[in-house]
C-alpha cells in the first residue's frame, strides 16, 4: 500500500540532491542568474524610492543646522577681523612712535614732547594744524615742531589744551635756511598750493637737483641743522638776481598724525636789534 | 533759544570742519560748513535770528582758525545779508536762494580772507586762489548745499513751528 509514496519520496530526494549537486558544482549559474534578476531588479527600484524619501525628509532638518553653524562662523570672521584692524592700527601707531623715539635718540641735545594732531585750519588758505598739547603741558609760542622725518613747522599759537601749528608750506612761512654741499645761505617760503620753494640763493653758488635743505639757525627762529627737504629743479635767469629752486619738503603733511615739540628751544626776538631809519 | 542753540550746532559743525572736511580737498579747495549752515538758517522763513548766528559762527571759527577775526565777520555777515535778501525775493524757491547765496557766499569770504592776509603781508595771487581754491570750494559747498538745507530746515521748523489758524 505504501509503496507508491515511498516511490515519489524517494524520487523527489534524488531530484533535490540532483539539484544541489549541480549547483554546488556550478552547473546552474545561468537558471540562477536568470531566476533572480528580476528580484534584484524590482529589489533596487524600492531600496532607491526608499533612500530618496529618507532624504527628502531628513535635508531640512541638516540644512537648519549648516546655516546656524554658517552664521556662527561668520560671525566669528567678522570678530576676527575687527581685531585683525584693530591690531594693524596700535602696530602703525607703534610704528610711528618707534621712529620718533629714533629720531629723538639722534639728536639726544633737545628735549621733545609727542603730541597728535586732532585738525586743521578751517581756513584753505593757510596751512596750519592743531595738536592736542597746550599750556598745561609746557608748551610756548614759537617752539619747532618736527617729525621723525624733518622739519614740520612752529607754535602759532597756544591754549590750555592744544596749540596751533604753522607748517613751512603755510604762505607766511620765510625760514632761513642752508643748502648742502654748497652752504649756501637761502630763504624757504611757502605758498597756497602748499609748495615750498627756496630763494634769494646767490648767482655765484652752484644748487644742484637732489642737494638737501637743512636750517640754518639764523634769525633765531628755528634750531640749526634740522632736515627740511631736497631740491627738485633749479629757476636760474640771466637777468635775476638771485636763484630760486623748488623743494620737495621730507615730511608727507597730508598724513601728518604725531609731531614731536622741541621744548627746550626759545625762539630769540632779534627785533631790538634791527636798525631803524632815523627820521631825516 | 534760537541763538543759544547757534552755539553747540555750529560748535559741532567746526569740529566736524577741522577734523574732516579740511582734510577732504578739491585741488586745494575744502567745503565750509559753519558757512553752509549760516546760509541755510538765513534762507528759512520764520528764522530771525541769522544775524546773530553769522555773529557766533564768525566768533567760533576765529578761535579755531588764524585768520584775522575782521576777515571772518565781514565774510559771514556779507554772506548773511546776501541770503537775507534773497529770502524776501525768492520766497517760493529757497533752495535756489541757498544755492544762490552759498556761490556768492564763497566768493565773498574768500574775497576777504585773501585781502586780509594780503594787508598783514602774506602774498596770495588772486588768480591762483580763484583757480586753486574759490572755485573748487565753491564746488564741494553746492555739493552739500540740499543737505544742509534739509538738516537746517528741519531745525528752523523745530525752534519756529507754523502757526496754525484755527
Amino acid at each position: 500500500m505504501n509503496s507508491p509514496r515511498t516511490f515519489q519520496t524517494v524520487i523527489l530526494t534524488i531530484i533535490v540532491v540532483g539539484i544541489l549537486a549541480l549547483a554546488l558544482s556550478g552547473y546552474l549559474s545561468t537558471f540562477s542568474r536568470l531566476a533572480l534578476s528580476p528580484f534584484v531588479g524590482v529589489q533596487t527600484w524600492i531600496s532607491t524610492r526608499y533612500l530618496a524619501l529618507q532624504d527628502f525628509i531628513n535635508t531640512p532638518r541638516d540644512v537648519t543646522l549648516l546655516r546656524l553653524q554658517n552664521a556662527e562662523l561668520e560671525a566669528e570672521i567678522a570678530q576676527l577681523q575687527a581685531q585683525i584692524i584693530e591690531l594693524q592700527q596700535q602696530n602703525s601707531e607703534l610704528e610711528v612712535l618707534s621712529a620718533l623715539l629714533d629720531f629723538a635718540r639722534a639728536h639726544p641735545e633737545n628735549e621733545y614732547l609727542s603730541a597728535a594732531v586732532i585738525g586743521r585750519d578751517p581756513s584753505p588758505f593757510l596751512h596750519y594744524v592743531i595738536i592736542n598739547r597746550g599750556s598745561d603741558d609746557g608748551l610756548q609760542r614759537g617752539m619747532p615742531v618736527v617729525s621723525q622725518q624733518g622739519l614740520i613747522g612752529r607754535i602759532a599759537a597756544v591754549t590750555a589744551g592744544a596749540a596751533s601749528v604753522q607748517l613751512i608750506t603755510d604762505p607766511a612761512v620765510a625760514i632761513n635756511v642752508v643748502i648742502q654741499p654748497s652752504e649756501a645761505e637761502a630763504s624757504l617760503e611757502g605758498s597756497i598750493t602748499g609748495e615750498i620753494n627756496v630763494v634769494e640763493i646767490p648767482l655765484d653758488t652752484s644748487v644742484q637737483p637732489g642737494d638737501l635743505v637743512l636750517t640754518s639757525g639764523l634769525g633765531g627762529s628755528y634750531p640749526a641743522n634740522i632736515v627740511v627737504g631736497q631740491i627738485t629743479s633749479v629757476r636760474s635767469r640771466p637777468f635775476d638776481l638771485f636763484q630760486s629752486a623748488s623743494v620737495q619738503p621730507v615730511a608727507d603733511f597730508s598724513q601728518l598724525d604725531i609731531v614731536l615739540v622741541i621744548t627746550n628751544f626759545r625762539p630769540v626776538d632779534i627785533s631790538p636789534l634791527i636798525p631803524t631809519p632815523s627820521a631825516p | 533759544m534760537a541763538t543759544l542753540i547757534a552755539i553747540p550746532i555750529l560748535g559741532l559743525l567746526l569740529i566736524l570742519q577741522s577734523a574732516i572736511v579740511s582734510r577732504i580737498a578739491l585741488i586745494q579747495g575744502t567745503a565750509d560748513l559753519v558757512l553752509l549752515a549760516l546760509v541755510a538758517w538765513a534762507v528759512q522763513e520764520r528764522v530771525r535770528t541769522a544775524w546773530q548766528w553769522s555773529i557766533v559762527g564768525s566768533l567760533l571759527v576765529s578761535v579755531v582758525s588764524a585768520v584775522p577775526l575782521l576777515a571772518i565777520l565781514a565774510g559771514y555777515l556779507l554772506t548773511t545779508l546776501i541770503a537775507v535778501l534773497l529770502r524776501q525775493r525768492l520766497w517760493g524757491v529757497r533752495i535756489l536762494g541757498m544755492f544762490t547765496a552759498t556761490f556768492v557766499g564763497t566768493l565773498i569770504t574768500h574775497a576777504m580772507t585773501i585781502a586780509a592776509l594780503q594787508l598783514s603781508g602774506t602774498p596770495i595771487p588772486w588768480d591762483m586762489a580763484l583757480n586753486t581754491i574759490t572755485l573748487p570750494s565753491a564746488l564741494l559747498n553746492l555739493i552739500l548745499v540740499v543737505p544742509m538745507y534739509a538738516l537746517i530746515g528741519d531745525l528752523a521748523n523745530w525752534i519756529y513751528p507754523e502757526e496754525i489758524e484755527i
